[in-house]
């Protein structure tokens, strides 16, 4: 019998860590005692996007868009909506706590939104492969396998105007052509889902939810290049992705969509995982060859490209998993349809994870061309607390920070690079007053310092060297010849690094030296950070006449550095302050002072 | 499962869209809604919310019908009630729908586009609220 309901739980692992799947399971063992197994079809899905709201519990056809739900809600659910078909009203989406319930599609999260690479996560189980199908799945491989020379292909990938999701921007078709024209018969397919920037979780949710879209495309590039074998290099730390890629491959196989002969079209292509250690080096390429052939992660230099050298010395093409996910769709739908999306030069869409100081976090797919303000301020739902915006970080560790005065610039490859930051693979931090910049370009340094594989001396030597002087400053010993110190450094690592890890690794503090030098130069010259956050350089103190001696900050203070009798002025035992904040946090009266 | 033809795979294809699309809201323009109340349940709601079903299926209506249930509509003396709204025909709430006028509901109304006689039953007090 066909089913009247359908629940989509998400699986994506920020609502699992939430819970989502003691949800999913309350939620079928519920309909089986409240005998309504048979009318409603409850299904777990691939990420929502909307990870600041999870767990996220959908209902069709009414409509209902459940946030925040916990495991015990599953039997009202159950009980009020398939049962008596009422919406659970406690649970549907308010905007900021407000009595109005808001409507799926007025959600503004979703409304500037325009979902390619994401069509199907939060839509269909990512573990059958016949869901897969049924929105298209595979079509686009069936088009290429039976009516597509790989001529074509290649020409219908130019039309679309693609360029490669990772970060550089490179032309996908140019890739492809590359390859395929490269001597050799025996060429690989490479996915990269190497994800390694703080923050940034695209590639990840991308297979949790959609994982048969990367293997279609992965099988189409093979066809295309004359390869019949693929790996995804994916990061250990990713269990869920790599159990939901694992069930996808086997349920290709055993369909015949990957192994010999794929559809009886005589074309074999079979594609294997590898699993990544987490070094943040390995996303770049030829670093990523390298571990993929077992020897230490480190790269190479180009040329040769993989294209004409790459795995085992073979034409290689690799791709960002987001790039991958978009083939399917150009297929099925035309190079032209994709090119009219985004700007002329930078067509489609792009994944970012919104996270950092911003009201709704979460994974958001937004045409190029969007602009940064749209995307914090619209579909972030703007700063947390209502504090004043500071800047976003693009493109992690390798990118810059874009500040207020940039935000209408709409997103490209080429202007992102003008203003000092990059694309990067779609992480975007949010920072508010509260963030100091000189603690933020030290803690990304930091980051590079140690994921810094070693190998070249710009980088090797120059990440240590910014990373003291940024810590120097931080301490309030800085000197104002530093700041150029610390120019000059960059500089220099950018031109001369082997790999992007050292020639992009200067960037978050190149691009806050030139937004917010006056901080730098607070630091230096008056000893003092505007945002608290450089522990060195802040003092807590309590105002004796604010103070009614309340206790609360004493009873807080983690180290008991605070004493005073009751309904008297309490004081701080500097030498045993930690300068948590906590004091700061917690006093009713403003009485605890921050310098 | 074993390996699949082009055949097969186009197929499978067909038949798992339907499943997907009754999931699938946006681009649906007609809906039927059901009153699954108590007093609608009581009256035999589920037989024929299960016809409407399989009436839609019947005519290949997956694509364009959107079926929800909602809770008593206030004609309890006629359950169960069928409401439904399609573009270029009125809004138009069913009473004392069985298995067999469900089937005409979706065969005449949806189809045809022309009312189904005998079972046209007005919102309770429409004419009295002024708009």
């Amino acid at each position: 019998m066909a089913y009247k309901n359908f629940i989509l739980v998400c699986g994506g692992t920020g609502c699992e860590s939430s819970k989502a799947d003691e949800i999913y399971k309350n939620l079928l063992a519920e309909a089986e005692a409240q005998g309504v197994k048979g009318e409603v079809q409850i299904v777990k899905t691939g990420c929502f996007g909307f990870c600041e709201k999870g767990p996220i519990v959908k209902v069709l056809p009414s409509e209902s868009f459940y946030v925040e739900v916990k495991p015990s809600d599953a039997k009202e659910i159950i009980s009020e909506q398939i049962v008596k078909g009422r919406e659970v009203k406690r649970l549907l989406y308010r905007k900021d706590q407000q009595k109005d319930i808001v409507k799926l599609e007025d959600i503004e999260f979703y409304q500037k939104q325009f979902r390619i690479v994401l069509r199907n996560c939060g839509v269909i189980n990512p573990e059958n492969i016949e869901e897969y199908i049924a929105r298209d799945g595979y079509a686009a491989l069936e088009k290429v396998l039976f009516g597509m020379k790989p001529d074509e292909v290649i020409a219908e990938l130019k039309t679309s105007g693609l360029r490669g999701r990772g970060g550089a921007g490179f032309p996908t078709w140019m890739k492809w052509d590359l390859t395929r024209k490269a001597p050799g018969d025996v060429k690989y397919v490479i996915c990269n889902a190497d994800e390694g920037d703080p923050g940034a979780y695209m590639d990840r949710s991308t297979i949790e939810g959609d994982p048969h879209s990367v293997l279609e495309a992965m099988t189409i590039a093979g066809y295309t290049i004359g390869s019949n074998k693929g790996y995804v290099y994916i990061r250990a730390e990713y269990p869920l992705a790599i159990e939901r890629l694992r069930i996808a491959i086997a349920q290709s196989k055993s369909m015949g969509l990957l192994g010999t002969d794929i559809l009886g079209s005589g074309f074999d292509f079979d594609v294997e995982i590898r699993l990544g250690a987490g070094a943040f080096v390995c996303g770049e390429e030829t670093a990523l060859i390298q571990s993929l052939e077992g020897k230490r992660g480190m790269p190479v230099p180009k040329p040769p490209f993989p294209a004409i050298a790459g795995l085992w010395k073979k034409p290689t093409v690799i791709n960002n998993v987001e790039t991958f996910a978009n083939i399917p769709v150009i297929i099925n739908k035309g190079g032209a349809w994709f090119a009219k999306i985004g700007t002329e030069k930078s067509p489609g869409t792009k994944v970012f994870a919104l996270t950092g100081k911003i009201n709704n976090s979460g994974l958001v797919e937004v045409p190029m061309g969007t602009t940064l303000r749209e995307i914090v301020f619209d579909i972030g739902g703007g700063i947390k607390d209502g504090k004043k915006f500071k800047g976003v970080q693009t493109g992690g560790p390798s990118g810059g920070i874009i500040t207020e005065k940039d935000l209408d610039s709409p997103i490209t490859y080429e202007s992102l690079t003008a203003l000092g930051s990059m694309m990067g693979s779609g992480g975007m931090i949010v920072m508010d007053e509260d963030d100091c910049v000189v603690d933020v370009s030290r803690f990304y340094m930091e980051f590079c310092v140690d994921e810094s594989c070693g190998k070249c001396a710009p980088c090797r030597i120059g990440t240590n060297q910014m990373h003291s002087l940024l810590t120097k400053i931080s301490k309030g010993n800085g000197e104002l010849a530093d700041l150029d110190k610390l120019e000059r450094i960059g500089k220099a690592m950018t031109k001369a690094s082997l790999c992007m890890l050292g020639g992009s690794a200067a960037n978050p503090t190149l691009s806050t030296l030139k937004h917010f030098r006056d901080e730098y130069l607070e630091h230096i010259q008056d000893r003092k950070c505007r945002a608290g956050k450089c522990k060195d350089l802040v003092v807590y103190s309590i105002d004796p006449v604010k103070c009614i001696g309340c206790g609360l900050c004493a009873r807080r203070c983690p180290v008991n550095c605070i004493s005073g009798e009751k309904k008297q002025a309490h004081v701080i035992d500097l030498s045993k302050c930690i300068k948590c904040g906590e004091c700061f946090k917690v006093c009713k009266f403003n009485a605890v002072l921050k310098k | 499962m074993a390996k699949m033809t082009l055949e097969d795979l186009r197929k499978l294809r067909d038949q798992r869209k339907k499943d997907l699309e009754r999931r699938d809201v946006d681009g649906k323009n007609v809906q039927i809604i059901v009153g699954m109340g108590t007093c609608g349940i009581a009256a035999g709601a589920k037989s024929t919310f299960d016809a409407i079903l399989a009436a839609v299926e019947e005519f290949h209506l997956e694509k364009d019908v959107v079926i929800r249930q909602t809770g008593c509509m206030g004609l309890c003396y006629v359950e169960p009630t069928v409401e439904v709204a399609m573009p270029g025909m009125p809004a138009t709430i069913y009473g004392k729908v069985d298995a067999d006028v469900a089937r005409q509901i979706i065969q005449k109304h949806v189809v045809e586009k022309t009312l189904v006689d005998n079972h046209i039953f007005d919102r309770p007090a429409a004419d009295i609220i002024k708009k």
